[in-house]
């Protein structure tokens, strides 16, 4: 190891993981990326802005939420299995507690039309949310290796077959994934190809 | 199917054994597949457990997801909400006493269990191994394929929620109010708590 790396910020202990990741988790409105990103990497300095992308990209693509990964990820690095439980427990624990108290309210007043309004008012903006979350997304897909055309098509078929058509997930992740992961293995083989062919060339 | 005059109250229905282990085995097969958040599970969700299984009304469905989103933390606690739900539902509403709690909270551990054991521990064993071969051309192909497939899903869950509100079709205001908050959210810093609470006072208002 590097002298810097050991001097680097790190947690001193799972516990301090489980404090970290329950502070930044309450602080988490609408979504906990942008809190983990400020906490982690700007205050804390426990990673570095080009870790925690690698880590947020390996966390994306994994099934599963993605702070979730993200968090067990970082927990296992510094303290293996119970780092990463620590991290997830925190991450989890006192959110959960909150949003089981708020539905026990919420039931309680579901009826009243005012109520009702304001979680419809509060669901078209998580909706927008989201939808502002894939939006956002599209950049990354500037230099994927399948093109912009295919990816085109393949985010189209994709939103009707999954909002229009409704059909299950499972076939758009299994037949269209698979597909699509064909075809850039074809495609990144070919630009292998025709970078080995440039430089080799006099 | 849902009546026109659906509210978020309790209905009541009845989980025998079976069905809630075809509630966890539903989310331990989700689980897998929520590649981009739990979230992108939402369509396939509201299928199984709304359309077909009517195990919670369509409104339950989406205030669990308006009420993760407004609270603090990672939104799949509206997966936990869902299965509070299901068990509020299975002891036939909140004056159940103990046993709203006690089925609400079986429910809330059914469906975390399932949505998390499975992606958690693929999570924990894949996340070593891709670290140390992300040069590898498959995971690369992998990675690539996926992209515009999870950036398609989170729009299409953002369309059906809006699209599931309200029995009349959805008004205009409505897509009014989604059409803004995107592009306050895509374009601005603008925090989410303002959004959420301007979303809530024009709901009160009856606006959309």
């Amino acid at each position: 190891m590097t002298p810097t790396a050991l001097e680097r910020p790190r947690p001193d202990s799972p516990r301090d993981l489980f404090v970290s990741f329950s502070l930044l988790a309450l602080q988490g409105f609408g979504g906990v990326l942008a809190i983990v990103q400020r906490e982690l990497v700007e205050k804390k300095k426990w990673l570095t802005p080009e870790e925690f992308l690698e880590d947020w990209a390996v966390a994306q693509i994994l099934p599963g939420p993605n702070v979730v990964n993200l968090s067990m990820m970082i927990g296992d690095r510094y303290f293996g299995m119970r780092g990463a439980v620590a991290a997830l427990a925190g991450m989890l624990t006192f959110p959960l507690l909150i949003v089981l108290a708020l539905a026990v309210v919420f039931a309680g007043v579901s009826d009243v039309p005012q109520v009702q309004g304001a979680l419809r008012g509060m669901g078209a903006v998580a909706s927008g949310l989201i939808t502002a979350t894939g939006l956002k997304l599209i950049g990354g897909l500037k230099d994927n290796v399948m093109g912009a055309a295919v990816c085109i098509v393949l985010a189209a078929t994709t939103f009707i077959a999954v909002a229009w058509l409704r059909v299950p997930l499972v076939w758009v992740i299994l037949v269209g994934g698979s597909l699509a992961s064909v075809w850039a293995y074809r495609q990144l083989g070919l630009m292998a190809g025709l970078l080995s062919k440039l430089t080799s060339a006099p | 199917m849902i009546s026109a005059t659906a509210t978020a109250t309790a209905t009541a229905i009845t989980m025998t054994q079976t069905d809630w282990l075809a509630l966890l085995v539903h989310f331990l097969s989700l689980s897998l597949l929520s590649i981009g958040g739990a979230i992108t599970t939402a369509p396939e969700m509201h299928r199984y457990l709304v359309d077909d299984r009517h195990w919670l009304s369509d409104s339950q469905f989406t205030s669990s997801i308006a009420l993760a989103q407004a609270a603090p933390g990672p939104n799949v606690l509206f997966i936990a909400l869902i299965g509070w739900n299901i068990g509020v539902n299975a002891a036939g509403g909140m004056a159940g006493g103990m046993a709203t709690w006690a089925y609400g909270l079986l429910g809330v551990t059914v469906a975390m269990m399932g949505i998390l054991v499975p992606s958690a521990t693929l999570t924990f064993a894949a996340a070593r191994w891709g670290q140390r071969n992300r040069e590898l051309r498959a995971v690369r192909a992998f990675k690539q394929g996926l992209a515009p497939i999870v950036v398609a899903l989170l729009g299409a869950t953002g369309f059906i929620l809006v699209s599931r509100q309200g029995d009349s079709g959805t008004p205009w205001t409505t897509w009014l109010l989604v059409a803004t908050a995107t592009l306050l959210v895509w374009k601005t810093r603008l925090h989410i708590l303002w959004l959420l609470g301007t979303g809530a006072l024009v709901g009160a208002l009856g606006w959309v």
